[in-house]
């Protein structure tokens, strides 16, 4: 990695089930402010979700929301934000060199399901499927709409990762600008997830969702009553740039990422395996050049499921052992888990520690699992502790897919 | 329906479809992508509208009937002369 270019994050635009910005994200990461709610799908009937509440007329007109999807509508907002919080106007600039990456946990299930659902009303007669299927179905939907929302025309698809898909979508990212394939990169993950019954109606026949009289306190990480998963929608995408070119126009920087790793676990179709995980997130610190000890923050994948929570801490603790000055936290205790958005609104959500130095905590820990007893977790009140220098970002998907991120204080 | 109650069906089909036009001054003579913004994709959306709404089908031969609201008129007529008005929003 010391070889290639230095890439560094210049822009963040988001959508969470509990801000709109990564300010408004941070503050309600700080003040404990959940985005779980009542959420009811058909067939599935009344359950949870996190839900954004995003103005999409902001950056597309009404044609394009009934002709586009979801997934792309997140897409534009969080690239248009990206954009503008980085100071870029894309017509500015060479706009075959602006690549987009957002990681998607999977593209068109629901929109196949709406249609299916339509096509039920004129007993399956095909005539009135939609001529929109297609487009809106194929797998770089959401990159592509942005493409012809912004006028670009680099390289622009998603990648397909399960829940580790907005790690890989920022590494594909870095990756492209280290090649010089691309002088601008947006990389992240957007998921539309919450409108499609047959995710809530799977993680249900696997007794993986969750449920809570309280809506808010539903995702519930590492504590001994947790039940599963709430499914959340959201996106979040990253300016990145190489770090001569930041430099160059002056640009504010949140982060320099400085590691990766993506592998395998190679053994089950849903169950994680700590062996992977823990080799992926060794592979990243090697890359980054650091020690276990040199990480500040360590932002966890944690589902709130009673395995996988058991298995991820065993990773943790593997790796990071007694290391004193490594906190550790959860975003999706309070907005759910955003599918293929999860891990670059968890990266995004922990960026601000770099200026200010305080670590937000993993919220609805009210009876810790001893199974899941990590040292420097912090409980569900935000801690101020000084200098953050480096933040590991950990998701993991089905397939065994494992993703690790190491970004480091921007250099001044 | 009457001539102008199938101007009202179309007009209220391109509401639908093109939601970000203004469609008050429409010259009913000339063709419509001459005066909104409308693809060919949209002009299938006015199609299926028509298909899921009054249940009637337009061959792709005669698309080119649909290029204005006159020429609309004059092929739909017969075609929804015994129909009733509906509004698509609520369809």
């Amino acid at each position: 990695m010391r070889d290639l270019p230095r890439v560094v994050i210049t822009g963040v635009g988001l959508t969470a089930p509990n801000g709109n910005s990564l300010s408004e994200f941070r503050t309600s990461l700080l003040a404990g402010r959940s985005g779980v709610r009542s959420y009811e799908i058909r067939h599935v009937g009344p359950t949870l979700a996190g839900v954004c509440d995003f103005d999409p007329l902001r950056h597309q007109k009404k044609k394009d929301l009934r002709r586009g999807t979801r997934a792309g509508s997140i897409a534009i907002w969080c690239a248009n934000e990206a954009l503008r919080d980085a100071g870029i106007d894309p017509a500015r600039r060479d706009r075959a060199r602006i690549g987009v990456y957002p990681g998607v946990t999977e593209h068109g299930n629901v929109e196949t399901e709406n249609e299916i659902h339509e096509v039920a009303r004129y007993d399956f007669d095909l005539s009135f499927w939609s001529h929109h299927h297609n487009p809106r179905t194929v797998a770089n939907n959401p990159a592509g709409e942005v493409t012809l929302n912004l006028g670009l025309n680099g390289p622009a698809y998603c990648l397909g990762g399960a829940c580790a898909a907005g790690n890989l979508g920022l590494i594909h990212a870095v990756q492209m600008l280290q090649l010089g394939e691309v002088d601008l990169a947006l990389g992240g993950g957007v998921s539309e997830s919450i409108r499609t019954f047959g995710i809530f109606a799977s993680f249900a026949a696997e007794g993986a969702l969750a449920h809570h009289a309280v809506p808010t306190r539903a995702s519930r990480p590492f504590d001994r009553d947790r039940n599963g998963i709430v499914v959340s929608e959201g996106g979040c995408l990253f300016v990145l740039e190489r770090l001569e070119d930041a430099h160059r126009r002056g640009a504010r920087m949140y982060a320099e990422v400085v590691g990766h790793s993506i592998n395998s676990d190679g053994t089950d179709f849903v169950q994680p395996d700590p062996a992977g995980q823990n080799a992926c997130i060794r592979a990243a610190l090697e890359r980054a050049g650091l020690a276990p000890e040199d990480i500040g923050i360590v932002s966890t994948h944690a589902t709130s499921t009673p395995s996988g929570d058991v298995i991820e801490a065993r990773a943790v603790r593997e790796i990071f052992g007694d290391a004193s000055g490594v906190w550790v936290n959860n975003t999706k205790s309070f907005i759910g888990h955003a599918m293929g958005a999860a891990a670059a609104l968890e990266l995004a959500g922990n960026l601000p520690s770099f200026a200010d130095g305080v670590v937000h905590p993993t919220i609805n820990l009210e009876h810790l699992d001893p199974e899941c007893d990590i040292k420097g977790l912090v409980a569900n009140a935000p801690r101020t502790v000084g200098s953050i220098e480096s933040i590991l970002n950990m998701s993991f998907g089905m397939l065994g897919i494992n993703s690790a991120v190491v970004v480091r204080r921007p250099p001044s | 329906m009457t001539q102008d109650e199938v101007v009202l069906a179309v007009k209220d089909i391109i509401a639908t479809v093109a939601p970000d036009e203004d469609l008050s001054d429409l010259d009913p003579a000339v063709r419509l992508r001459e005066q909104i913004d409308l693809d060919s994709m949209d002009f299938l959306d006015i199609v299926m509208e028509l298909r899921k709404i009054y249940g009637v089908q337009v061959p792709e031969q005669d698309y080119k009937e649909l290029a204005s609201l006159d020429s609309c008129v004059r092929y739909l007529l017969p075609k929804l002369a015994h129909k009733e008005l509906h509004c698509a929003a609520k369809a």
